[in-house]
């Protein structure tokens, strides 16, 4: 057997070379550290808070309605100011990032398992199965989200919980089409037939073959996604009907600033409504780029 | 040698908008173990539909409507989709055409070579690790055990081939059917894989189907050549002798379109019209269109005869006068 000669080079991966790819934009990068920063101070936001905002017990009302940059009765510097409870802002806006993502990625993340799965099913599966499937994606997307999320909230009641099944409810759908569409187009080709000729199994050629490839285009609609999904809690909680005011999330202290904008006191609404544009901007930033790198039509 | 895959009357059927194509008509042939066939013929001839047709993998709107596949004596049509499971990849391989396609983008060779071993046998991944290294060996890949971590973009066309024949070749199968795998190649990789190809069939027993339009291909690799044509094999024989001697005239048209059959400065003996299409197929022989020898009574189908080993379809084949 004659041996043909090969430079074996180091090994790169196909996740490698996509890292390289994304970081050839700058805004990108940017709002890749904007997301690192906004993930890593609302996940240690326990830590580096000034103060817990649940304590009840903490909050002094004859510090309520501080400007920015004010002391506080105890001594402390309110450097966002406090908002009608006597509430540090800054810490408020760090627990209520929390929530917020928390609430967003969650969702996300169920909702994006639940999608692909039904999606690469009915993709792979076919005849009335699919049918059926996106005859209710159809239905689903037929209504406005924030429609379906506030009937739902309605039945639900109050909760994270409730709001992550709302959330969930809405969105799969959206990950349903899209998988299901980029699974029809990685069927067809020939390493699907060929695997199917050395006599796999279906559940693995749904799971390691046909799902990872069509992982990219869901990727994008996932970071578009949860960019939706927090701005989607942040409404409902604005009307009062997503999270319960004992967890604030950001859209609910908006809610809360709402009432002394007309009086001047603006940073109670202003300051979570930049922490809430700074992680949408962010997200979609990463989410852009994302779509630019994977997206095989603007491949180089 | 003893009889290993025996096709009678295979017919496949599609269904499409304006009605029922039968891709495969009527398609008869023997296989013996270790033996290579070349299965020649242009587009839409059903080559690879036979093919397709005894790994049991036609999709609905397809369908096997009738015949029968035996192999090993058991039969393919109507089994079950389980034991067709068990089958494939382990006792009848398929190489594809596109070396580019065949592989899966984001798992590394060795994830792929090591589920095809996995999927059938109950060994550890450690064994099915040295048992692709040894298979990527086989078939001329230096280095495999490096190779074996890298991903098929890591590769060239010819490389991918070679690993696609390595998975072919992991169970060592009884049959591997191999669809057109050096069409999509350069010619100068064409001519190693195939060297190769028929070195590894040999050394193994294996017996192999060659789906190709290229005579070129089959002239030096296959004992014995089929040529299809609209669904059916209309000439079977030994393959010096079916390409010496042609005796069906969509034989001889194919030998004589090959440009070096001509003088430089020649027009391209090609064959006048084009192939029927198969939704609307009159009775009688499908090329009696094309054949310059149709008479009326090519109006009747004819049997495929069989004279002293050479099987041809036609009421007036091409016997060189022996008198």
């Amino acid at each position: 057997m004659s041996a043909v000669t090969a430079s074996v080079e180091p090994v790169e991966t196909p996740w490698r070379r996509f890292a390289a790819q994304f970081a050839e934009s700058r805004i990108a990068m940017l709002g890749l550290v904007m997301l690192a920063v906004v993930i890593g101070v609302a996940v240690l936001a326990p830590v580096i808070a000034p103060q817990n905002p649940y304590d009840l017990a903490k909050l002094d009302l004859l510090d309520a309605r501080m400007q920015p940059g004010e002391k506080g009765m105890s001594g402390m510097t309110f450097w966002l100011g406090t908002d009608g409870q006597g509430r540090d802002m800054l810490s408020a806006i760090l627990y209520g990032l929390r929530v917020s993502l928390m609430v967003g990625v969650l969702s996300g993340v169920i909702a994006l398992t639940i999608g692909s799965v039904v999606g690469v099913l009915a993709a792979y599966l076919g005849g009335r199965f699919e049918q059926f499937v996106m005859r209710v994606v159809d239905i689903q997307l037929g209504f406005p989200a924030i429609l379906v999320a506030l009937i739902l909230l309605a039945v639900l009641g109050k909760g994270v919980d409730k709001i992550i099944i709302a959330l969930v409810t809405v969105q799969w759908a959206y990950y349903a089409r899209t998988a299901r569409s980029a699974a029809l187009v990685e069927r067809n080709k020939e390493y699907i037939e060929a695997a199917r000729s050395l006599g796999l199994s279906g559940v693995r050629i749904v799971l390691r073959h046909l799902l990872p490839n069509s992982l990219p285009p869901l990727i994008v609609v996932g970071t578009v996604q949860i960019a939706h999904a927090i701005a989607l809690e942040a409404t409902l909680s604005f009307l009062g009907l997503g999270l319960p005011p004992t967890e604030p999330s950001l859209g609910l202290l908006i809610a809360n600033g709402y009432d002394y904008l007309m009086s001047g006191k603006y940073w109670i609404s202003l300051y979570p409504g930049i922490a809430l544009l700074l992680t949408i901007l962010a997200i979609n930033l990463v989410g852009d780029q994302l779509r630019d790198v994977l997206n095989p039509r603007l491949s180089r | 040698m003893t009889t290993l895959l025996s096709i009678r009357n295979l017919r496949t059927e599609f269904a499409t908008r304006d009605g029922v194509l039968p891709a495969v008509g009527d398609v008869s042939f023997d296989l013996e173990r270790g033996e290579v066939l070349g299965l020649v013929g242009e587009s839409g001839s059903g080559k690879s539909v036979t093919g397709f047709s005894i790994l049991g993998l036609i999709d609905p709107p397809g369908r096997i409507a009738g015949g029968s596949i035996l192999f090993n004596g058991e039969e393919l049509v109507g089994i079950g989709p389980e034991r067709m499971r068990a089958l494939r990849g382990r006792r009848i391989a398929m190489i594809f055409q596109d070396p580019m396609m065949t592989l899966n983008p984001v798992l590394s060779i060795e994830t792929q070579m090591v589920e095809t071993v996995l999927a059938h046998e109950n060994t550890s991944h450690a064994a099915a690790r040295d048992r692709s290294i040894a298979a990527l060996a086989r078939v001329g890949i230096a280095s495999p055990a490096e190779r074996l971590a890298q991903y098929p973009h890591q590769f060239s066309g010819g490389m991918r081939q070679r690993v696609a024949i390595a998975i072919a070749l992991l169970h060592s199968p009884d049959l591997i059917i191999a669809d057109e795998p050096t069409t999509a190649l350069d010619v100068t990789v064409q001519g190693q894989i195939l060297y190769e190809m028929q070195k590894l069939v040999r050394e193994s027993g294996t017996a192999l189907v060659w789906i190709t339009h290229d005579l070129a291909v089959v002239a030096g690799l296959a004992d014995r050549i089929a040529v299809m044509y609209a669904g059916r094999i209309v000439e079977l024989g030994d393959a010096d002798a079916v390409l010496e001697a042609p005796r069906h005239p969509y034989t001889r048209g194919l030998l004589d379109s090959v440009p070096a059959a001509t003088a430089p400065g020649q027009r391209l003996r090609q064959i006048s019209g084009s192939t029927p299409s198969l939704l609307k197929l009159a009775p009688g022989c499908a090329f009696r269109e094309r054949c310059s020898r149709a008479a009326a009574a090519c109006s009747a189908m004819p049997e495929l005869d069989d004279r002293d080993g050479r099987r041809v379809r036609c009421h007036f084949p091409l016997i060189e006068a022996v008198v």
